[in-house]
């Protein structure tokens, strides 16, 4: 009779009724409520709308763009079980590099004067190919050695961002090709956000390699015995994360049209922000891209909401603060309550 | 959640007054509901001073749930619950221990980086004048409790080394710590090899003539007969019945728990055995075992007896890649191969089913597809890198039906399964692989009397489609009815090799304790 029950209701689930609500609806709501709250605060405070501002919109996610990217990665890592502490100074690093390959003919103080005028993939592949190389390193220190991510991503987010200043010694990179900035004009780097997203959405959700990385983040022994090469996997994820990392970086160079060492400070944290706010679990194995994407719209909205009302940078920044940490008391609470019934 | 209630306190208070009610602790008319499921409905359950009551039912029978509903982690959705005759409502674990219900769990909870001591006596530790924990008290009482219930283990080795029956071990002597009135016991003799269960039996005898009531869950129906006093029967969440455990059968019991009967225990088959499959020759594991020689054949089933500590688990994990050997090797077919990790075993068609499903098994807080189908995403239903859904969800689903996994959907989350069933799911994970070789690390764990036999029965047609088949077991009856061969250890060498036909638990005991 068990049989039955466990056939009969196994059907229904296949068309989809068995499977719970999605969490990001919650964090959809969120989203829709934060918005709404600052639509009315503009009408009392500032005396016109909030939303009903394209501009001010397209300005909004322009700027979490970059952000947008490298928390695509950062939630596969975190949902591995581990952290990504050097997303941010990968995103400076790569910014140099690619920027010291793109720089056009016109300008006097190339870096390297007999390398102008590359044809944009050069640059963006060089960005590119320190990205995953950084990722390769935090991922076979991580895999081999056994030191902990928090650890090994540490290290490369203090040497890649030594590594940005040491470059140029301080001097920012500029004079960059046309077809390069073209990457970070008008709205191509949201472009760039929302394909990296679904690229990762589908393979998390679809694709083996998606599977294993769950598995991974919970239970990793039982993953290993289950036949997963964890150490090979671990590396790939990081990798990935390196090359997304990269990617943010030449789109950044390109949008400022110059390259600075400072670029991309603490966006390894705003990364991990917006994943933990769409619902990724520190604990590992649980996480969504599609939450992540929400999650980085959320940290938008609040800084643009904050500059529309004129609130101090520093208070913003308190603000946020407090906000990442309420999303990481809502996991734990959300992981208590699962074993409480 | 620590905090006591009030209402509690002077329930304990009062029970004072009335030292004999007639029953310890009872429940009448309890429900409780998860999303989905009924796991109890209108169910009631006494408990006498000084007795041993079983607890038996089929897996997801709500055996775990009411007794959880007892040791105050779940409330109940209706009914009342008596302590000594007073009205309590139990709001957290702690509340329960407070008022001397203790409970030792299903699944192991002990913290693998605390030494044995630290944890028996977590969030009790005693402390010195300067209030820090005092280790060296800690260490008397924890010689103390191992004294008298004579445990050998060492109090300052870290739980991590332990074996999964060492580490039941100490669950029972912290669970005895408490010296509570009530004692529940969810399946503590899963794990433990005959020894160490005559041992435990010692122990509640102790108990029990001290006054305390003991619930004690089983899927094994001869320590029923053994230390039961009087038993329940619970069959999809409803109550059965109570009797005194001597004035049933055997077969009286399996029809109350699974309301029909249960024609053949061991489904053993007599099969052609083949050439051999899996050739082991002195493998050793350095400080853990030595020179391991053996053959299994296509078809045969060997079975691997021993005590705790015998290094029966440690050679699985050896064959297995889990943990590489020092020195030997293995041959599979005939060919030399160096199995370094589980990924090389599993892509030599090898499976193994682990002892301890809570740490190597359950991917806990993933659903029951993503659990069932992460061994054989290895090398099939993907093409591309892409999940191949249908055709995976497809073979999770018959798995689940054909081993009779008591779950709403395959989207329900393995932690929320019963014990049996999380087993169920794990051999599932396993079979769908469709091995050669397949090692089994107490595959019936947990399982009920029903699903027993019918696991049996999947293995047994697995030998007889050229499976190799190595099963480690603790239960000898299980050994003697479904090996072709025994190979029994002790202390990490193999002391001997029995035939089907002149095995006994004798010869086993005899080979196994030497
Ligand atoms: N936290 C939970 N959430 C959802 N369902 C649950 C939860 N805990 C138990 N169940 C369901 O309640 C039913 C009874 O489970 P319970 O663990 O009490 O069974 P059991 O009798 O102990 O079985 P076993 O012999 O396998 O240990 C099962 O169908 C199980 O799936
Ligand atoms: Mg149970």
């Amino acid at each position: 009779m068990n049989t039955n029950l466990a056939a009969e209701t196994a059907g229904n689930a296949v068309s989809g009724s068995g499977r719970r609500l999605p969490q990001e609806l919650n964090i959809f709501f969120i989203l829709i409520a934060i918005a709404l709250i600052f639509e009315v605060l503009g009408w009392i405070f500032a005396g016109q709308s909030f939303l009903l501002n394209p501009q001010r919109l397209t300005i909004m996610i322009l700027q979490v763009s970059v952000i947008g990217i490298i928390s695509v990665g950062v939630t596969q890592v975190i949902i591995t079980g581990g952290i990504d502490l050097s997303s941010g100074s990968v995103v400076g690093m790569t910014a140099m590099i690619a920027a010291g390959f793109a720089q056009s003919s016109t300008w006097a103080r190339a870096i390297y004067p007999s390398l102008t005028d590359l044809p944009a993939i050069v640059p963006i592949a060089t960005g590119l190919i320190i990205g995953v190389l950084a990722g390769l390193i935090n991922g076979a220190l991580i895999a081999y050695t056994r030191i902990p991510p928090f650890i090994a991503t540490l290290g490369m987010m203090v040497s890649a961002r030594g590594i940005s200043k040491w470059y140029t010694k301080g001097q920012p990179v500029s004079g960059l090709t046309e077809q390069f900035n073209f990457i970070g004009s008008s709205v191509a780097p949201v472009v760039v956000f929302l394909v990296v997203a679904l690229i990762f959405h589908i393979a998390l959700r679809y694709t083996r390699y998606g599977k294993f990385t769950y598995a991974i983040g919970a239970n990793v022994q039982a993953a290993r015995v289950s036949g997963i090469n964890v150490e090979a996997h671990l590396l790939k994820v990081y990798a990935i994360a390196g090359l997304l990392a990269g990617l943010a970086g030449v789109v950044t160079a390109a949008r400022a049209q110059t390259a600075q060492s400072g670029m991309g400070v603490m966006y390894e944290l705003d990364a991990i922000a917006a994943a933990v706010i769409g619902g990724t679990s520190l604990s590992g194995g649980v996480g969504r891209i599609t939450g992540t994407v929400i999650g980085t719209i959320i940290l938008g909205v609040m800084t643009s909401g904050f500059t529309f009302l004129r609130v101090d940078a520093y208070y913003q920044e308190v603000i946020k603060g407090m906000i990442i940490v309420a999303a990481v008391v809502v996991d734990v609470y959300r992981q208590k309550a699962r074993r409480k019934v | 959640m620590t905090t006591i209630s009030p209402a509690t306190m002077a329930a304990v208070r009062a029970s004072k007054a009335i030292p004999n009610a007639e029953y310890l602790l009872s429940a009448e008319g309890v429900r409780k509901e998860f999303p989905g499921v009924v796991a109890l409905d209108d169910v009631s359950f006494r408990l006498r001073r000084g007795t041993v009551h079983a607890l038996m039912g089929e897996n997801g029978a709500g055996k775990s749930t009411l007794m959880k509903i007892l040791a105050g982690i779940y409330h109940p959705d209706e009914g009342t619950i008596k302590l000594k005759g007073v009205d309590v409502r139990l709001q957290s674990p702690l509340d329960a221990l407070e008022n001397g219900i203790a409970m030792i769990h299903q699944e192991l909870n002990l913290m693998p980086f605390m030494t044995v001591a630290e944890n028996i006596w977590i969030r009790r530790e005693p402390k010195n004048r300067f209030g820090f924990v005092d280790h060296s008290e800690m260490r008397r009482m924890t010689a103390k409790l191992f004294e008298r219930l004579k445990i050998k283990i060492d109090p300052e080795i870290e739980v991590r080394h332990l074996s999964v029956a060492s580490r039941q071990m100490v669950e029972i002597a912290k669970a005895v710590s408490y010296e509570s009135d009530v004692l529940i016991m969810d399946e503590p003799t899963s794990a433990l090899t005959e020894t160490e269960v005559g041992h435990l039996f010692e122990i509640i005898g102790d108990l029990r003539s001290h006054g305390i009531g003991i619930v004690y869950i089983t899927h094994k129906m001869n320590e029923l007969f053994e230390i039961a006093d009087e038993f329940s029967v619970f069959r999809d969440g409803k109550y059965i019945g109570t009797h005194s455990s001597t004035d049933v059968t055997r077969d009286d019991i399996i029809k109350m728990m699974v309301g029909r009967e249960i024609t053949q225990m061991f489904p053993k088959e007599v099969v052609p055995i083949g050439d051999t499959v899996l050739s082991v020759k002195n493998l050793t594991l350095n400080d853990v075992f030595y020179d391991i020689s053996f053959d299994v054949r296509a078809g045969e089933i060997l079975g691997v007896a021993g005590l705790v500590g015998s290094g029966r688990s440690n050679v699985a994990e050896t064959l297995f890649g889990v943990t590489p050997a020092s020195s030997g090797s293995i041959e599979i077919n005939g060919k030399p191969i160096r199995i370094d990790s589980p990924n090389t075993a599993i892509r030599n068609r090898m499976a193994f089913l682990t002892e301890d499903r809570k740490d190597t098994g359950c991917l806990l807080i993933l659903d029951i597809l993503e659990n069932m189908q992460v061994a054989v995403l290895q090398d099939q239903f993907v093409k591309g890198g892409f999940v191949k859904e249908k055709q995976a969800y497809a073979a999770c689903e018959e798995m689940s039906r054909k081993l009779r996994v008591k779950t709403p959907n395959l989207y329900e989350r393995i932690e929320n399964l019963s014990g049996g069933n999380q087993q169920k799911v794990l051999i599932g994970r396993w079979l769908l692989t469709n091995p050669r070789i397949l090692i089994l690390d107490e595959p019936t764990r947990g399982i009920d009397v029903g699903a027993k036999a019918e696991i049996h029965r999947f293995v047994t047609e697995l030998a007889r489609d050229g499976v190799a088949v190595i099963m480690i077991s603790s239960e000898l009856p299980e050994v003697l009815g479904m090996s072709d061969r025994i190979m029994v250890m002790h202390e990490g060498r193999v002391t001997g090799f029995l035939d089907r036909a002149e095995a006994t638990q004798i010869k086993i005991m005899e080979l196994a304790a030497r």
